[in-house]
């Protein structure tokens, strides 16, 4: 029998504890490395400068992504969760029994970032700036809330909504982005106070502001979430053009642009950062689509849209366009891949969605004639002069229309002509866009309601069919009950009517340095933005 | 001469007034509107009622004599107002980017004058040799190359060899040179290319002509050393055309320079232009119009009376 002395024992023991301590240290890094690390500075581009800082009134990205990290909300999508509902200010909310009521509990010891508490107060005095304006005062989705007959704060902690009618989109609403919390002492004072000024209770502090230039925030040691925001600070750089900003991330003195780059770019920064790359990619809640004029002929007859529908190759489309573009995904009125997209097998149903594109190019050429219009028919398809995705897209879809016979003349135009012609309906067709924060048909939807109720119609026509479907789905809570009607309006647009149509849905690449951790891309631009989970990696 | 120069002084009034009249008729004659613009943007829902506010606000629901005699009124004061579309005072918002725009006018010319004057120089000295041509095929490369495709190159250059850019951000000189320098030095050069182009054949025909002149054959003749003929004689007598282009290239890279500063994310005045007439944001435009009307008035009178010092002959009555 062998025997073993102590110190043979012992050396076996530091032998195999030696063997292990790699394995163990490599498991350390590896969790240490998925932690959060406290510190750093986060320096994001940004394609535009705000040109206010009242998000109530501003409908831009270049509003949001500078200033969200100053604000809390009410309510916020779950950043890991999209489109979950969590609370930000508010700890928890009830509906009452006919759900004509609801009560939220706000958070205690809230402060903004000038030492003063936010009290529920604050809460209702910026509900009532967001739907009930003084003169003066833009709110921008104050229609939104048009359920909404009035806003109580009973106590410190309580705040009251009083509905008008349920409605489905009123918590989702309640969750926008851009409904920053501000102080009621503030507005009282000069409602217009924000439009100029920062105060908030969000994750950082107000900074620097250099026009054009930069935006600065810095750790807010109060905020209510303890350990958070990880980071120090951030500086938002101001880049206008897409080239530059590229070529900021691919340096690394950015470590991301929030809104997305095309797939060019995208393969750029990956080819100069290498594995210090790391690239995020989601369906996006925008869409490019077809405005016409349904008020100027021959586009008033529903044969002669059809026939523009029936002829574009949305397969082909998709195929060409996201190599070059956003452009990729096919969808009919709402984000395909959401919770109320309809399915890809229904979806092909749909004229304008069919897999054989010859048969239907065959039926738009048929019904073209059948309408009276000639071979070569000529007019004009408007649209914004931004390279990308509009110009790409209005190419195509020239290219599309031509192989039916059609004599189609593509006139890109800067903003300013291209909102007016749009707006007066000085154009033949155009190409439009819609670009949402969330997965809502109420929003969706607007661009599709009769143009005497909403103002982004720019096609010019009254659904009264549209607009009482609408109004009844909106009315619904439950999804159930909703997408049949949500399957009507689509069936109205695209099979009965074709007013307007989108082409495609956009997809959302994101490309940026592997030392940006806890920031996880949503189908939204818009949401997510206060950077409070964000950290740095060594 | 105090005369003359009150008179010039005087003369800037009615020009500038001309100038205020012209761009403010000319914008509100092209179709869109700022407050459409600001809402429509995104595509989001935006009342009518708001937009009607919004313009009200503004003053642009006043009759358009009224809304040019109260911009004037205020320009007399020196005050131009507010951004239309961000609501800050016009001239913080132009003091921001001044700077900036100043200091690459300044480092361009700096360039171009140390390119242009020795080349043009020996190229006029060695005409028809090798230099000459050398020279002369430098200066048309940067006549027929655009000054924001030689800031492209410079980039890539940069992003591909070494994946290092420029600075995002301005930063003042005196905060920090090395920043301030790393940042501005590489447009400098690149417009100073383009720049020296045309200074540089400017001098190399003024010198030529000069070195023709009778007084150069006797200072010559009287033993003096050649570089003393070109310096002190000859060059000296060709610099009135080139101080006359070079300042008149100078007034123009104030606010000239819109695809240069796109190319570097320069923060100056020629993106502020762009910026303000793509948003229909009238009043900066017109601040803008009138600065660079400014800029060049003042450096066509700054050039009339530095050619009065430099050639004795010329007296302003």
């Amino acid at each position: 029998m062998q025997r073993f002395s102590a110190l043979t024992v012992a050396r076996e023991i530091c032998r195999f504890f030696a063997l292990l301590a790699p394995l163990a240290l490599a498991g350390a890094q590896a969790l240490a490395a998925d932690a959060p690390r406290l510190g750093g500075e986060l320096v994001f581009a940004v394609g535009e400068t705000p040109p206010s800082f009242d998000g109530h009134r501003e409908t831009t990205f270049a509003m949001i992504h500078p200033l969200a990290p100053h604000y809390s909300t009410l309510l916020r999508f779950d950043p890991h969760n999209y489109p979950k509902i969590v609370g930000d200010l508010a700890e928890s909310w009830s509906f009452s029994r006919d759900g004509l009521t609801a009560t939220f509990k706000i958070r205690k010891g809230v402060k903004f970032h000038d030492g003063t508490a936010l009290t529920a107060h604050d809460v209702k005095a910026t509900y009532d700036k967001i739907i009930f304006p003084p003169e003066g005062v833009a709110s921008a989705r104050k229609a939104s809330y048009a359920m909404v007959a009035k806003v109580e704060a009973p106590d410190d902690l309580t705040v009251v909504f009083r509905l008008k009618n349920i409605a489905a989109s009123f918590l989702a609403n309640l969750a926008s982005p851009w409904n920053f919390v501000y102080s009621a002492e503030k507005l009282k004072k000069d409602p217009r106070w924000y439009e100029k000024n920062v105060l908030g209770s969000g994750p950082f502090m107000f900074v620097e502001y250099a026009p054009g230039s930069h935006w600065i925030g810095k750790k807010n040691p109060q905020y209510y979430m303890p350990g958070r925001p990880y980071l120090d600070g951030y500086r938002a750089v101001f880049i206008r053009d897409t080239a530059p900003r590229v070529a900021a991330v691919r340096s690394g003195q950015a470590a991301v642009e929030f809104r997305g780059f095309n797939p060019a770019a995208r393969d750029d920064v990956v080819k100069s950062l290498g594995d210090k790359a790391v690239v995020q990619e989601s369906p996006w809640a925008c869409n490019l689509m077809v405005a016409i004029n349904n008020e100027k002929k021959p586009f008033n007859d529903p044969r002669v849209r059809r026939a523009l529908n029936l002829a574009i190759d949305r397969n082909e489309a998709s195929k060409a366009l996201s190599r070059i573009s956003v452009m990729k995904y096919i969808g009919g009125l709402y984000r395909p891949g959401s919770e109320f997209a309809t399915a890809p097998a229904e979806l092909n149903k749909l004229p304008g969605f069919g897999k054989d594109i010859n048969a239907a190019r065959n039926e738009a050429r048929r019904l073209l004639k059948e309408a009276g219009v000639a071979e070569g028919f000529s007019f004009v398809l408007k649209n914004r002069n931004v390279r990308e995705p509009y110009e790409v897209t209005g190419v195509f879809v020239v290219d599309q229309w031509r192989k039916i016979g059609l004599n189609v003349t593509h006139m890109p135009q800067e903003g300013g002509p291209y909102f007016n012609d749009f707006r007066q309906g000085n154009y033949d067709t155009g190409i439009d866009f819609t670009c949402e924060f969330m997965d809502e048909p109420d929003l969706y939807l607007l661009k599709y309601l009769s143009s005497d109720k909403s103002p982004i119609n720019y096609s010019r026509y009254k659904d009264p069919m549209i607009d009482e479907y609408y109004d009844r789905q909106s009315r619904m809570l439950d999804i159930k009950d909703r997408l049949p009607l949500l399957r009507q309006i689509e069936k109205r647009v695209f099979v009965e009517q074709n007013y307007q149509f989108p082409i495609l849905w956009w997809q959302r690449i994101v490309p940026h340095s592997h030392r940006l951790k806890g920031w996880k891309i949503g189908p939204s631009h818009y949401v997510n933005q206060d950077l409070r989970d964000v950290w740095l990696a060594q | 001469m105090g005369r003359y120069i009150a008179k010039r002084l005087l003369l800037m009034i009615p020009t500038l007034l001309g100038v205020a009249a012209l761009v403010f008729f000319m914008l509100r004659v092209a179709p869109g509107d700022i407050v459409e613009l600001k809402y429509a943007g995104s595509g989001t829902f935006a009342p009518k009622e708001a937009i009607e506010r919004e313009r009200a606000q503004l003053g642009l629901d006043k009759p358009l004599a009224q809304q040019f005699a109260l911009w004037i009124a205020g320009v007399a004061r020196f005050d131009f107002g507010r951004s239309m579309w961000t609501g800050r005072p016009i001239t913080e918002e132009i003091k921001i980017r001044l700077e900036l725009s100043l200091q690459l006018a300044v480092m361009a010319t700096i360039v171009a004058i140390l390119i242009a004057i020795p080349c043009g120089t020996v190229a006029a000295l060695k005409q028809d040799t090798w230099v000459d041509y050398l020279v002369r095929t430098f200066a048309i490369g940067g006549l027929a190359i655009p000054s924001f495709w030689l800031g492209i190159i410079i980039i890539l250059g940069f992003l591909i060899l070494f994946s290092w850019i420029p600075p995002l951000t301005f930063t003042p000189f005196w905060v920090d040179p090395w920043t301030n320098l790393s940042q501005l030095i590489w447009p400098a050069l690149a417009v100073g290319y383009r720049y020296s182009a045309m200074a540089t054949r400017m001098t190399r025909s003024a010198v030529l002509e000069v070195l023709r002149e009778d007084y150069i054959r006797t200072a010559r003749a009287k033993g003096l050393w050649e570089r003393a003929v070109v310096a002190k004689h000859g060059l000296r007598n060709a610099l009135l055309p080139i101080v006359t282009v070079i300042g008149l290239e100078f007034a123009f890279l104030i606010g000239g320079l819109v695809v240069t500063e796109q190319v570097f994310n320069l923060n100056g005045i020629g993106m502020l232009f762009v910026e303000s007439v793509t948003r229909r944001d009238y009043t900066m435009t017109q601040a803008l119009v009138l600065l660079v009307a400014c800029a060049f008035i003042f450096m066509n009178f700054l050039i009339d009376l530095l050619n009065a010092w430099l050639d004795p002959r010329i007296r302003y009555q």
